[in-house]
């Protein structure tokens, strides 16, 4: 269906996050006792080592922390692509989010749609959502 | 506590190649067999046994080819490259407790073995936290450090200069060990720079080598240790370590991704040894990619932090007149990469003073584990 990695789809913990991709909200996890968000996802709230939470919704704006440029030897669909930008990024909400992700030129866009040397620390990002195999990954356009 | 109850006193290793014919376990075997006749130690006074969790070779079948009598004290340490120095350690708390008596720990890899490349071992749906971060091309452990060192280089005015600094320096040792992969083949700064890509900015000079081989360390108590024929190495003070909210290798979501592992195995390290970084003559820090160089220097104490690419100019890691000799060997980079064991081997030649590049009067000897990943670091003295 796809030559990229995916993640698990029916992982019971992660489901609401894909599923919140899937209709273009990226969603964080908030511990309900403490307010505090986790990611990558988790069981237990590690502030008040308790277990309940909701899926809240995100702005989606963000600021690239760090970027690296693959180069082959690369798994053979993301060598095809190569050289293409992977980037961190920190979420406005709470900096200690920091999601892996791709600056792309549009969500439809391919992994290598912008040079990569153009993306740099600081740029001000925002959440689009690419459609990978039967799945939606979060990636990131300038702002 | 651990200090100086027990010491290193065999060390033991195969030739370091590509596409070595033998498999782990063999490697494994012909190493741990070396170890024991450098010192004297008869297989069957061999009672512990301390390995990696992605060792191929289990401990059964070592026993049973090496010989070995009843084995009273097993055990393995996690994280791949972090273990090395946790594996020792923990053999030398197995012998100053008594579980064992004649402890030994090793380490056999093959490049070419999808157990030692556990990141080229993909699935297409992805269960554990690299799901994460290999979706979105983050798929080595190369690309996973170069995102770390690019926020460095942006935080700290950090150069490939700096990086170049720790390259030629592991190859300059190399070129004088023998043993080493890259005995005959020399570095200079204008290769390193036009090195090709890996993952920017990291280019090919960043990285480890991959080998085959294996070594093997024999860990006995100090008493014991008096009568056998090798210069003790003791083992000081050892140290494991993960630092609260830490994720192996992808460590981004933690108040300070670039304070890692190695912070935390430093504190317990030097909480209960008569040293300090100051009185270190000679450093083995795991070199799985250059970068971990700055970030171990820092994380042990040698700076502070955001001073580790700085610390490396003036050829300060460089024998003989560096301020702090570091993979004398030739490392990860430029020896050999069988997790990090290798470094351990050097740390004990150190300490007897037969290392090719030996360091004059080197009674403390530090070695680390793998930084990035949940870490461990040995203390040694003579």
């Amino acid at each position: 269906m796809t030559d990229f990695l995916l993640p698990v789809d029916d992982d019971e913990l992660t489901q609401p996050f894909w599923e919140g991709c899937a209709r273009g909200e990226l969603l964080m996890q908030r511990f309900t006792a403490s307010g505090h968000y986790c990611w990558p996802p988790r069981p237990m709230d590690p502030v008040s080592r308790t277990l309940d939470y909701e899926w809240v919704p995100m702005s989606g704006k963000g600021t690239v922390w760090s970027v690296a440029i693959p180069h082959p030897p690369l798994l053979p669909a993301y060598s095809e692509l190569a050289p293409y930008n992977v980037v961190i990024v920190q979420l406005e909400e709470d900096p200690n989010l920091r999601m892996v992700g791709n600056v792309v030129e549009s969500a439809d866009a391919p992994l290598n749609s912008v040079e990569p040397h153009s993306v740099e620390i600081g740029q001000a990002v925002q959440a689009v959502f690419s459609p990978v195999g039967d799945m939606f990954l979060p990636r990131w356009v300038r702002a | 506590m651990l200090k100086d109850q027990t010491a290193i006193v065999g060390i033991g290793q195969t030739a370091f190649g590509k596409g070595l014919e033998d498999s782990e376990l063999s490697l494994a075997c012909q190493a741990i067999s070396m170890a024991l006749d450098e010192c004297g130690i008869a297989p069957s006074e061999v009672d512990g046994l301390g390995s990696y969790t992605m060792e191929p070779g289990r401990e059964v079948d070592v026993a049973r080819n090496v010989g070995l009598g009843d084995i009273t004290w097993f055990s393995q340490v996690g994280y791949g490259g972090g273990a090395g120095c946790g594996v020792v350690t923990q053999a030398a708390m197995a012998v100053a407790t008594g579980q064992a008596e004649v402890a030994v720990a090793w380490r056999a890899r093959k490049r070419a073995s999808k157990a030692s490349r556990p990141w080229a071992n993909v699935a297409q749906r992805l269960e554990d936290n690299s799901q994460f971060s290999r979706p979105w091309g983050l798929l080595r452990p190369v690309d996973e450090i170069a995102i770390l060192m690019r926020r460095y280089m942006h935080e700290f005015g950090a150069t490939r200069d700096h990086l170049a600094n720790v390259a030629l320096a592991f190859r300059k040792h190399a070129n004088r060990n023998p043993n080493a992969t890259m005995y005959e083949r020399t570095l200079s700064r204008e290769e390193y720079m036009n090195g090709r890509w890996i993952s920017e900015p990291l280019c090919l000079f960043d990285n480890c080598l991959e080998t085959d081989g294996a070594l093997a360390v024999v860990v006995v108590s100090a008493e014991r240790a008096k009568d056998l024929p090798q210069v003790p190495a003791y083992i000081h003070a050892g140290a494991q370590g993960i630092p609260p909210q830490h994720n192996t290798m992808t460590n981004y979501f933690n108040d300070d991704p670039l304070m890692g592992p190695s912070w935390a195995a430093a504190k317990q390290l030097w909480k209960y040894s008569d040293f300090g970084p100051g009185d270190v003559k000679v450093a083995q820090l795991y070199d799985a990619f250059s970068p971990l160089i700055p970030l171990s220097l820092e994380g042990y104490g040698f700076c502070r932090r955001g001073e580790g690419a700085e610390f490396t100019n003036d050829g300060a890691l460089e024998w003989p007149n560096g301020r702090l000799p570091t993979n004398t060997a030739g490392g990860g980079m430029s020896e050999a990469y069988v997790h990090g064991m290798n470094l351990v081997l050097e740390g004990v030649r150190q300490i007897r003073g037969t290392s090719t590049s030996q360091v004059e009067g080197a009674d403390v000897s530090l070695v680390t584990s793998g930084e990035g990943v949940p870490t461990s670091a040995l203390l040694l003295r003579k």
